[in-house]
């Protein structure tokens, strides 16, 4: 069990995700699944060899400073929680 | 002042970079005055599945801005999702660049007085700007209020090391870093309305050179709040650690009314960003040719400037900064000076620092929009050198050129401001004033010989300033004789 749950309840809080008991334990599980299989990878001796973050060898992909028309207003806002007139309405956080 | 601490003070500064679309799609960034919510797609509002990709132009504009603070740019350079969940985010990350920035290892040089300093620069990067939140008050219960519009407009950080600064060193930072982005118009300048933004961490050292917490100070909206804040943080902190206590590390914010700074609460946890590569943006790779073609592009920078215009046009250093702090003002005094030579490039700076900048403060106008074109002005103090019109009579043609656009010969012909040098006329002018004023003559008779100058005055404004004031000062001094 390479994660424990102090670190899981704090991804949780990071990510603003509830779990109950036996998410919970169904989720430390998996989480430690994939955190093992990264250890494996860094046991991979990879002296010497340029580190890249990119699968696929692309680069400098750009586009022109043009702007294109946006989306309507009620596009946007199709995913809105809640909305008040045309802005997002979400619960009360402060800056 | 600081008792036997020396602040150390270093500065974030957030600039949205002049482009005309987003950072990473092709909604307008000129979101001002916009109703909420109009300059949205799929990217910008964080749908899922929608893909970015780089504006050209917004990595120029960062890599000239590199250039221009002489920082170590990278062969290659590559995007990274700094995550935390907050409205103003829609994706629930915000792209930025982590350990790969466009620049790195820069300084700007600035100065005060007759000091020159050297503040290094840590990084530039590059990264999307958030959407605006609003808190208030719906039918009784609290929300925040979010528009995306801001959403991904481009948005460049640069860093400075941290140095021992005081709070004028700090201003005058800024006020040299905004005027070099604004030169190389990758920035608006504007403090107040957020298009440019500066945080700043504040530490003490104490007297065996030990660090103590730094605290850093949020919405500093004008160069005044920057110097005040740090002036206030410098006195607090050194307060608390004269008399034993300890400094708390945390986020505060400069309070205009009160005039100090306030504990802010902040995003909780958010300083676990567990950034990674940003897996839907391909690295860029920086060319030597682009980075030539853009040290090519790049325009004199203010502090030069204003060297130059000492050494080439013979102005006073005070001229020379007021005339460089802006760019177009700066290219419109070169321009006007080349139009005619034969007036001496003071007397340009003595005109566009005085009067013209007192008829743009007057209405509001910015230097781009001075609406008397150089060559007309030119012409203006030609006329004046020259002796056709009287400096009074200038000022007045100035005043009228400014509001009509008209050129000043068109004008010193229409109002007739030729200046009378013509003895005949002057003649009787000079008598007139004599009659009218026998108290005055009495008086410079008995020897108070300084009254000529009120004479003189009187004779300026019954000419509507078209006297030569010396001919009739002679003339004047002659019939009192």
């Amino acid at each position: 069990m390479p994660i424990s749950r102090h670190e899981l309840e704090h991804l949780c809080r990071l990510a603003h995700i509830a779990l109950d008991e036996s998410e919970m334990v169904d989720m430390l599980g998996q989480i430690s699944t994939v955190v093992d299989h990264v250890s494996r990878l860094q046991s991979v001796d990879t002296e010497g060899i340029e580190p890249t973050a990119y699968a696929v060898p692309i680069d400098s992909v750009v586009r022109d400073d043009d702007t294109e028309l946006s989306w309507p207003t009620e596009a946007v806002l199709t995913n809105a929680p809640r909305r008040y007139g045309d802005f997002f309405e979400v619960q009360s956080i402060f800056e | 002042m600081n008792g036997p601490y020396v602040p150390v003070v270093g500065l974030e500064v957030h600039a949205q970079l002049l482009t005309a679309s987003k950072m990473f799609c092709g909604c307008s960034s000129r979101y001002s005055g916009a109703p909420p919510d109009t300059h949205c797609c799929a990217v910008c509002a964080g749908m899922p599945g929608a893909l970015p990709v780089v504006n050209a132009r917004a990595v120029e504009l960062g890599l000239l801005t590199a250039l221009a603070l002489h920082c170590t740019v990278p062969r290659a350079s590559k995007f990274d999702r700094k995550n935390y969940s907050y409205p103003d985010l829609p994706k629930g990350y915000q792209i930025s660049q982590y350990d790969d920035p466009i620049g790195r290892g820069g300084f700007l040089d600035y100065r005060i007085g007759d000091r020159v300093i050297r503040w290094g620069i840590t990084r530039v990067h590059l990264e999307e700007d958030t959407g605006k939140t609003t808190h208030t008050d719906v039918d009784g219960r609290e929300v925040s209020l979010v528009d995306y519009n801001r959403s991904g407009v481009p948005l460049m950080e640069i860093v400075t090391d941290p140095e021992m600064r005081m709070p004028e060193e700090a201003r005058e930072f800024v006020s040299a870093l905004r005027q070099v982005l604004m030169y190389l118009g990758v920035n608006d300048g504007d403090l107040q309305a957020g298009s440019m933004r500066v945080d700043v961490n504040i530490s003490l050292t104490g007297p065996n050179g030990e660090r103590n917490p730094k605290v850093e100070v949020k919405n500093l909206n004008s160069l005044r709040a920057l110097e005040r804040s740090l002036a206030y943080e410098i006195e607090r902190q050194g307060r608390l650690l004269a008399g034993g206590e300890t400094v708390e590390q945390e986020t505060r914010g400069w309070s205009e009314k009160e005039e100090k700074t306030v504990p802010q609460r902040t995003k909780e946890y958010a300083h676990d960003y567990r950034y990674f590569p940003e897996p839907d943006l391909p690295p860029l790779v920086i060319r030597q040719a682009d980075l030539d073609r853009l040290t090519g592009t790049m325009p004199e920078m203010p502090m030069t400037r204003s060297g130059r215009f000492v050494s080439q046009y013979g102005l006073t250093p005070f001229h020379a900064q007021v005339l460089t702090r802006e760019r177009p003002l700066a290219d419109y005094f070169e321009r006007a000076a080349a139009a005619d030579r034969s007036v001496p490039p003071r007397i340009y700076a003595n005109w566009i620092t005085g009067d013209l900048m007192r008829l743009l403060g007057e209405e509001q106008r910015a230097a781009e929009e001075i609406p008397i074109p150089p060559e007309n002005l030119a012409e203006l103090l030609s006329l004046i050198e020259t002796g056709e019109i009287s400096g009074s009579a200038g000022k007045q043609v100035l005043d009228e050129m400014f509001t009509s656009g008209q050129a000043a010969h068109a004008i010193v012909e229409r109002r007739q401001l030729r200046q009378v040098a013509d003895s005949a006329a002057l003649d009787t002018l000079t008598d007139e004033v004599l009659a009218a004023n026998p108290g005055m003559v009495d008086q410079y008779r008995k020897g108070k010989t300084n009254v000529i100058q009120a004479l003189v005055g009187q004779a300026m404004k019954s000419s509507q300033g078209r006297a030569n004031p010396q001919v009739v000062r002679d003339l004047l001094e002659r019939k009192l004789n």
